[in-house]
């Protein structure tokens, strides 16, 4: 039996749509009745953000595609072609090799939320799973879109990356044929990445970010203090120190949309390349399999785990460390022992920790882009260190955090102006 | 709380932002370097310059002639008279009648298409390039090339250096490197352009929505 809910319009076609589907209770569940904290601050604003990258990344590659050739003779051409023939094509390229950027951007920022406020805690630990999955679908999404240009540096870095599946004992290299469809990388590979791409990820990713609000909206918001709003209703059954979603964070959402904006097509237009960051000089040439660019780089975002990967002298145990880098995130919710949601009411054992991994992590986003010599290398080791002594010690230092005492309602104070 | 707020600000500004520009040691011969992709005249002159001095080994082989002729404000009668010295029409690609075999015979490496080569090196590069031939007696084009060492090409603007004071002759490169500027990314002034507008739009609906965000709230206490 389907949850009786009055309808919300008045309007007779809506009604009828209300009658047979639950247009008015999805408004209210998710938006008009949702209510969130109203405390939320900057941070609080990158989950959006990535649902607009998301869009904007959807939106421009669809049209992308109309034009791109998934061949190894053609795509490179291809990408010429929509930046010099189709219409507005350089501008929908530039929007979507941008974007990739800034969807890491936002995505990193959203994670880094979630770890200062705890957001990850019970009961939202299936939220940060989910999560964890859209970042490793991202990953993949990026990795996949990232040879499709068959510029040099898509086609070497792309080598890198499958041959790192080579070190799995005894399946290693079949399976790393099996990843390519051919012994090396080719037009075969190019064109299951393009499938990959355009159609297995974007899906996966789309139904995850539903699941991902679903149960975010299932249990609530967390918010800067770390409190449960829900504990302290009102009269009406509403959190006092909640406001609805709509219209109030759409509206606040808004202004950071259009900050956002700002930056991201200030990029477009005036930076595209981002001095070789988002577009690499190499890839202004197509893929050579004769001609190694000087120094394999992957993009930018995943430079720090590439450090983790050449810090390990055994490369077969760096891809280890590599692949542990990133799955341990998914364990945070059950690493961290200590009671207190919010960096402001934990004790000073975890706000050095996080600190040490916020640097630890830029910092290994550098080296990964450094040649691996000399100082670099050692370097890269120390961070290493201290990027695993984040995730493997939690237990133990979380368990002697002194926190402050949370208090019953947010802090907000509303500026007069 | 406020001071770990603004350390992990920084944090992640420079998270974003750490840009190291790499380059070679470049300084000493682009001295004269001012390349403007937004004067036509320029660009013009630039095309004129590939035309007759480049092109005869070097493609351009994502561009066609009339998206040339009509981002520079060329007419089709003298893109046919002064620019297509092949047998191609106006909608073609810029091609030579170089063949790659002869190229890499003459030459041990075909001349590469310039299309791009000004986004795979850089303008400096390529202003560099031209403006460090030195005479080698060693080398079989009786000429080395200071930022491209060893290089295969010859120095095909001689005469025209020696022609050329050296005001004109960094103008002849600016102008030929600002057309390579512009084939490497024909929209490049139009996207500068758009930006402007684009950003303008914002910063105005940015007002409106903090307008809007403050109405709203309003009776949040």
């Amino acid at each position: 039996m389907a949850k009786q809910t009055e309808s919300i319009f008045t309007n007779p076609l809506l009604k009828w749509i209300d009658d047979r589907f639950p247009l008015s209770s999805l408004i209210k569940d998710h938006a008009t009745e949702y209510y969130a904290s109203k405390n939320f601050n900057i941070w609080y604003l990158f989950g959006v953000l990535s649902m607009v990258v998301l869009i904007i990344m959807l939106i421009t590659g669809f049209f992308l595609t109309m034009n791109y050739k998934p061949s190894a003779d053609d795509a490179f051409n291809s990408v010429e072609y929509i930046m010099r023939s189709v219409e507005n094509g350089w501008l929908i390229r530039y929007m979507h090799s941008t974007g990739a950027s800034f969807f890491f951007i936002v995505i990193y920022l959203h994670m880094f939320r979630a770890m200062l406020y705890g957001s990850y805690k019970k009961p939202r630990e299936l939220i940060w799973i989910l999560g964890m999955l859209l970042y490793f679908c991202l990953m993949a999404e990026a990795f996949f879109g990232y040879l499709l240009p068959w510029g040099n540096m898509s086609y070497w870095a792309g080598q890198v990356i499958v041959n790192l599946f080579g070190y799995i004992p005894f399946v290693g290299d079949t399976l790393t044929e099996w990843i390519r469809g051919d012994y090396f990388i080719s037009d075969i590979t190019l064109n299951r990445f393009f499938a990959f791409h355009v159609i297995f990820l974007p899906l996966a990713i789309v139904g995850l970010v539903a699941a991902h609000i679903l149960a975010l909206h299932h249990v609530g918001s967390n918010n800067p203090d770390g409190i449960e709003i829900k504990k302290k209703l009102d009269e009406t059954g509403k959190p006092i120190d909640g406001v609805a979603f709509h219209p109030f964070h759409t509206s606040k959402d808004l202004v950071g949309i259009t900050i956002f904006l700002i930056i991201y097509f200030a990029a477009v237009f005036f930076a595209p390349e981002m001095g070789g960051y988002f577009l690499e000089v190499d890839n202004f040439e197509p893929a050579d399999p004769l001609k190694t660019p000087e120094h394999i780089v992957p993009s930018w975002y995943f430079t720090p785990y590439y450090a983790i990967l050449r810090a390990v002298p055994n490369a077969a145990l760096g891809a280890l460390f590599l692949v542990l880098a990133v799955v341990l995130f998914v364990f945070l919710p059950w690493l961290d022992k200590c009671e207190v949601k919010s960096i402001r009411y934990r004790g000073w054992q975890y706000k050095f920790a996080l600190t040490l991994f916020a640097i630890s992590f830029i910092a290994l986003g550098y080296l990964g882009l450094q040649p691996a010599t000399g100082i670099y290398v050692f370097l890269a080791r120390f961070f290493t260190i201290t990027y695993f002594a984040f995730f493997l010690l939690m237990p133990f230092y979380t368990k002697l955090e002194k926190t402050k005492t949370v208090p019953e309602r947010v802090v907000y104070k509303k500026k007069e102006s | 709380m406020k001071s770990l707020f603004a350390i992990y600000s920084v944090f992640a500004f420079i998270s974003g932002a750490i840009f190291a520009a790499g380059s070679m040691d470049l300084d000493e011969y682009i001295e004269g370097m001012n390349v403007k992709t937004s004067d036509s005249k320029s660009l013009q002159r630039g095309a004129r310059n590939f035309f007759n001095y480049c092109s005869g080994c070097h493609t351009l082989q994502y561009m066609r002639y009339n998206q040339i002729a009509e981002d520079l404000g060329i007419s089709e009668d003298q893109l046919m008279q002064n620019l297509i010295f092949t047998d191609s029409s106006p909608q073609d690609l810029v091609m030579n009648n170089m063949l790659k075999e002869d190229g890499d015979r003459w030459f041990g490496k075909a001349p590469p298409d310039l299309t791009l080569v000004t986004r795979r090196k850089s303008p400096e590069y390529v202003y560099g390039l031209l403006n460090s031939f030195y005479p080698d007696n060693n080398s079989p084009t009786g000429v080395n090339n200071h930022v491209q060492e060893a290089s295969s090409m010859p120095h095909v603007l001689w005469d025209l250096q020696e022609r050329l004071s050296d005001e004109e002759y960094s103008q002849f490169l600016n102008d030929t490197v600002g057309f390579l500027v512009y084939a490497g990314e024909p929209i490049v002034e139009k996207r500068k352009s758009m930006g402007v507008w684009v950003i303008g739009f914002l910063l105005i609906f940015l007002i409106f929505s903090y307008a809007l965000y403050k109405d709203i709230w309003r009776e949040v206490k």
